[in-house]
């Protein structure tokens, strides 16, 4: 049996490096990564079969009711090789598909020496089958192609193992053919692991370098820092040191992840696992930072990694102006899973004191805002997501703006734009949809590519903004779902763009203001007044509501007065209950939100930020 | 018999308490209920002195014997007193009453009436399930003036779904005509629990449109006042004299005694209501016991809430000095907004205009906020 018992395997910080292969699965969203990896961990038997379930290492809930990974995770797996005979460890990592995650899989990748891309072998390439390549070929891993799901009826693996041969530059024969679902092939793939991959390469007697590559809040055991050690050696009596900042913190454990936390006495060259201060501080352990001891510290950092760069923002503001320490409380928190989170103080005179933050992604600020939700558990709002602008006025001046409300009202020059070069792959029926799609979308065709006879891939530059807008709605329902979508930011350029506001009564609201390409800016202001005029109840005095672009009025609407707020009739048995309903009005009364003089039900706000795409989506969730 | 539909009074047909005897027997053990009630209300308010005024109402109490009814005045008369100028009234449906019947009524002391007029068109009436013949009220007010009522009045309703300014207007035509010196209009109330409420949930009935009755309020001041009737109550008018003094009590905090099944009384910031049913109404006062169902004492904040809330509807107006700063200050815009008017507010009183009467709730909850 190639299974090794855990106790019987080579322990941790007694590994020989030569022994070790670190690998991480990447491949294309839903292409059955988390699959595989239950596979690995079945046959390896890190995991007893009746302890199994289905993407065993998707821990979070909201990853289980999504069916998508966000986090990697890293298992340590013991492996004797089918081929020599050798006991083996394996690291691997299973990392996540969508394309706001590409960061998480950046970092993973460089705590590996090789990758296996998977495909499904229903599907064929897409993506960001591709996106991920170009990361492990940028990080030098030898890459492994792997056809999942081949137990699908509707497999090609003929087909689709030529196209990867073709993209990777080997020979068809070379791709390795699995099912996730039925285990078929998986104990071929893992003997392959470890003749393909190289093992790591350190200086066992140097001074001490870990990469950090992951860092988690644990209520219970404060922050747990996953490290890959290059060189030396980490152990539980080691005190160690954040290079960064030079800070030194005491050891209480380390360990490796099989797939629960394990701890060793130790860890080695080559090996991946975590490390447990007690530092209570999220900000104390940096993703990208390298750990060295105290005694015997190194000059040398690590490479690290690139901070990623936010793309979009978005106000975060609790319904409950309360509980604005608590969100930030749980913000900083979660910015330790997720280094990818920025976020600062903001104020909104229309929804009270709340954050800005910095995503990568829409999903990204999805899966935030409802982390933030769950696990915090808060009511918040969040205002429409915005990319980051550079304005220039005439006298030269520039401003970055990631908030539209900060846009600068004094005459402006230009107005530059995050433009990311996207890359759509679909079968060539759609060519003509998604050009058209991309061309109303403010796009450039950098070119296409035939991968098959009869798929494509286009290449276009577009504007950040109009991708944040609902560009990948729009792609999936124009192409039946077919079309895969990936893109990276490649610089930015001058947009012809305006800041619309929306004003109440000649008030600014502040919550509202978008900046949006000048043909759209029309649609907008139309938009929005009308949504708002049937979402603010009416007043003691008729609310005129406008959008405007500096103090040109380009859509108005009007809420009428209220005529009629007065019960006719209130004798002595009417009074108890009339001075009951005034009590409960009151409380409602200072819920309203004044934008001036006019009261705005918290609700009113929530909604007009609401899109119906949101709309759509809260009512599928009610109704599964 | 029948409960109209929009009525949420503490109200029980026979049939309901499945009582067979005659009318005119349940009408006596009633009224000796409340003889009862009203001995323990002496025992318990032996302070209080004679009488100012009475009130037959919420229901119909002209179904009741006139000799009932001057059973339960002799009592109030004999254990409190009643005052020189007492004011004592009932509300009637027009179907109830005969001339015969109003010169007995006007013989036990009662010298007020109030007709349940509501509206003049058929459809309307039968949207509120009212089945009195509108022709009727005519006469009643005739006949009401024959047998020496000093003052009578009537009741209207306007809003009711169906029911065109046009037909408003007649009613308001037909109203003013006849020979009294009072009116009340009150914009229907859609009372939870009623089977109006039902109606309008099951989408049979249109829910009252507040702007239509917005121009209805409008046009029925313009036609009052120009008839001579002035407005001292959101919803009432009266010609000179005409006002009633018993509901002038409810809305300047006075107290009262609220006799029999689900009545509301207060005294002294004290509140308390009846038990509803009228069989438990009886074994409570058969036994001895005090009928309440419940009470609440007020707090002060309490106190204060429930005085803006029923001054504002007075023309009296609430004094400006009674009122904090702030609330002073936001009351500025409604009398920019002529809600409220400007020379009362220059004299130191908030007196709602025609237009702020319309939003007087809004105020109340400007002013107490
Ligand atoms: N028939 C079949 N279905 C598979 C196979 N592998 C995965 N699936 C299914 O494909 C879907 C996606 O599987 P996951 O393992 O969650 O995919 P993933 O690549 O981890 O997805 P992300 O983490 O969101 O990128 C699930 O419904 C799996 O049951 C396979 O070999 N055969
Ligand atoms: C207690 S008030 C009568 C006071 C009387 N108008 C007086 O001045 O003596 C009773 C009247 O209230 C009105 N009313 C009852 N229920 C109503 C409702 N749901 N909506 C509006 N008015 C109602 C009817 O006009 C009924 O005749
Ligand atoms: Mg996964």
């Amino acid at each position: 049996m190639p299974a090794i018992e855990l106790s019987k395997a080579p322990q941790p910080a007694a590994t020989n490096p030569a022994q070790i292969r670190n690998f991480c699965i990447i491949a294309h969203i839903d292409h059955g990564k988390s699959t595989l990896a239950d596979r690995m961990l079945g046959i390896t038997e890190v995991v007893e079969q009746r302890n199994m379930r289905a993407q065993y290492l998707d821990r979070m809930d909201i990853e289980r009711e999504r069916g998508i990974t966000i986090k990697s995770q890293a298992v340590r797996l013991p492996w004797r090789s089918g081929i020599d005979g050798q006991e083996y460890i394996l690291n691997m990592i299973d990392t996540p598909g969508h394309v706001d995650f590409t960061y998480e899989v950046s970092r993973s990748l460089a705590a590996c020496e090789g990758a296996i891309l998977l495909v499904d072998c229903a599907q064929g390439i897409e993506a960001q089958t591709l996106a991920n390549l170009y990361l492990a070929m940028e990080n030098n891993l030898t890459i492994i192609p792997v056809l999942n799901k081949i137990d699908l009826p509707a497999a090609q693996p003929e087909k689709f193992a030529a196209e990867l041969a073709k993209l990777i530059g080997c020979e068809p024969e070379d791709c390795l053919r699995v099912s996730g679902k039925t285990g078929d092939g998986v104990v071929e793939l893992l003997d392959q692991i470890v003749a393909q991959i190289p093992a790591p390469v350190g200086d066992a007697n140097a001074p001490a370098r870990a990469l950090i590559f992951d860092s988690v809040y644990d209520t219970y055991r404060g922050v747990v820092t996953y490290v890959r050690v290059v060189d030396g050696h980490l152990s539980p009596r080691d005190q160690i040191q954040m290079f960064s900042t030079g800070v030194r913190h005491e050891m209480l454990e380390v360990g490796v992840i099989s797939p629960e936390p394990v701890a060793s006495k130790g860890l080695g060259v080559g090996e991946v696992g975590y490390v447990i201060t007690g530092v209570k501080d999220v900000r104390q352990s940096r993703v990208g930072d390298t750990i060295t001891t105290y005694n015997n510290p190194t000059k040398v950092a690590l490479a690290g990694y690139k901070d990623p760069k936010p793309m979009v923002f978005s106000g975060l503001f609790p319904l409950d102006g309360a509980d604005y320490p608590l969100l930030r409380e749980a913000l900083d928190k979660l910015q330790l899973n997720d280094a990818a989170l920025v976020f600062e103080p903001e104020s909104s005179a229309a929804l009270g004191f709340g954050f800005r933050c910095g995503f990568l992604g829409l999903l990204h600020m999805e899966i935030v805002r409802e982390r933030l939700e769950r696990e915090a558990g808060l009511s918040l709002i969040s205002t429409a997501p915005s990319v980051v602008y550079h304005v220039f006025s005439d006298d030269g001046k520039e401003m970055t703006v990631t908030n539209p409300s900060e846009f600068p009202d004094g005459k402006i020059a230009s107005i530059m734009e995050p433009i990311v070069r996207a890359t759509v792959l679909a079968p060539s029926e759609f060519i003509g949809t998604i050009m058209e799609l991309c061309q109303e979308r403010r796009g450039t065709l950098l070119g296409m590519d035939y991968l098959s006879e009869d798929r494509v891939e286009i290449r276009y530059t577009i504007p950040l903004a109009e991708i944040v807008f609902d560009f990948f709605d729009q792609l999936k329902s124009r192409t039946k779902g077919y079309a895969s979508l990936d893109y990276e930011p490649i610089g930015e350029a001058e947009g012809d763009l305006v800041k619309v506001d929306i004003l109440l009564q000649g008030e600014h609201v502040d919550a509202f203001s978008a900046i949006v390409h000048k043909d759209k800016a029309y649609a907008y202001g139309v938009m929005m007044t009308s949504k708002l005029r049937e979402l603010i109840p009416r007043q003691q005095f008729e609310v005129p509501i406008q959008a405007a672009i500096g103090s040109r009025i380009i859509a108005r609407e009007s809420i009428r007065a209220i005529r009629k707020d007065v019960l006719a009739k209130c004798y002595g048995g009417d009074i108890s209950r009339k001075r009951k309903l005034l009590e409960k009005q009151k409380e409602g009364k200072k819920r309203m939100k004044m934008v001036g003089r006019v009261e705005v039900p918290q609700e009113a706000f929530i909604a007009a930020l609401t899109t119906d795409a949101d709309i759509d989506k809260a009512k599928a969730k009610a109704k599964s | 018999m029948k409960r109209c539909g929009y009525c949420d009074f503490n109200t029980y047909t026979p049939a309901e308490l499945q009582i067979t005897s005659e009318l005119s027997e349940i009408s006596r053990s009633y009224i000796d209920l409340l003889i009862d009630e009203a001995k323990l209300a002496r025992n318990q308010a032996p302070q209080a002195g004679a009488i100012p005024t009475i009130f037959f109402g919420g229901g119909t109490p002209t179904l009741m014997e006139p000799s009932d009814l001057a059973r339960i005045l002799q009592e109030l008369k004999a254990s409190f007193g009643f005052a020189p100028d007492i004011e004592i009234t009932i509300e009637a449906n027009p179907d109830t009453l005969s001339l015969e019947k109003l010169s007995q009524l006007r013989a036990t002391g009662i010298n007020r009436i109030s007709v349940g007029m509501q509206s003049t068109s058929p459809h309307v009436l039968k949207v509120l399930d009212r089945t009195h013949n509108p022709a009727n009220v005519g006469s009643a007010v005739k006949w009401a003036r024959e047998a020496g009522f000093e003052h009578v009045s009537v009741d209207l309703i306007y809003g009711t779904p169906g029911e065109s300014l046009a037909d408003w207007e007649n009613t308001l035509r037909e109203a003013i005509a006849l020979d009294i010196d009072h009116i009340s209009a009150y914009a229907l109330i859609v009372e939870a629990g009623t089977k109006l409420a039902a109606q309008v949930k099951r989408g049979e009935v249109e829910v009252p449109d507040d702007d239509l009755m917005a121009d209805k309020y409008l046009l029925a001041d313009q036609l009052f006042s120009a008839a001579g009737f002035e407005w001292y109550e959101l919803s009432n008018w009266a010609k000179p004299e005409g006002e009633c003094r018993h509901n002038i009590a409810y809305w300047q905090g006075r107290n009262w005694w609220g006799l029999g099944p689900g009545a509301h009384s207060h005294i002294d910031g004290k509140r308390w209501w009846n038990v509803k049913h009228p069989a438990t109404y009886r074994d409570r006062l058969l036994a001895g016991e005090f009928p309440a169902a419940d009470s609440e004492i007020l707090t002060a904040t309490q106190i204060e809430s429930e005085r803006v809330m029923l001054e504002i509807r007075l023309r009296s107006g609430i004094a400006r000095s009674s009122l904090d700063a702030a609330a002073i200050d936001r009351l500025q815009s409604y009398v920019a907004g002529a809600q409220l008017d400007a020379q009362s507010w220059a004299d130191g009183l908030v007196v709602l205009t025609q237009t702020g009467r319309l939003i007087a709730d809004r105020i109340v909850r400007e002013i107490l906020l």
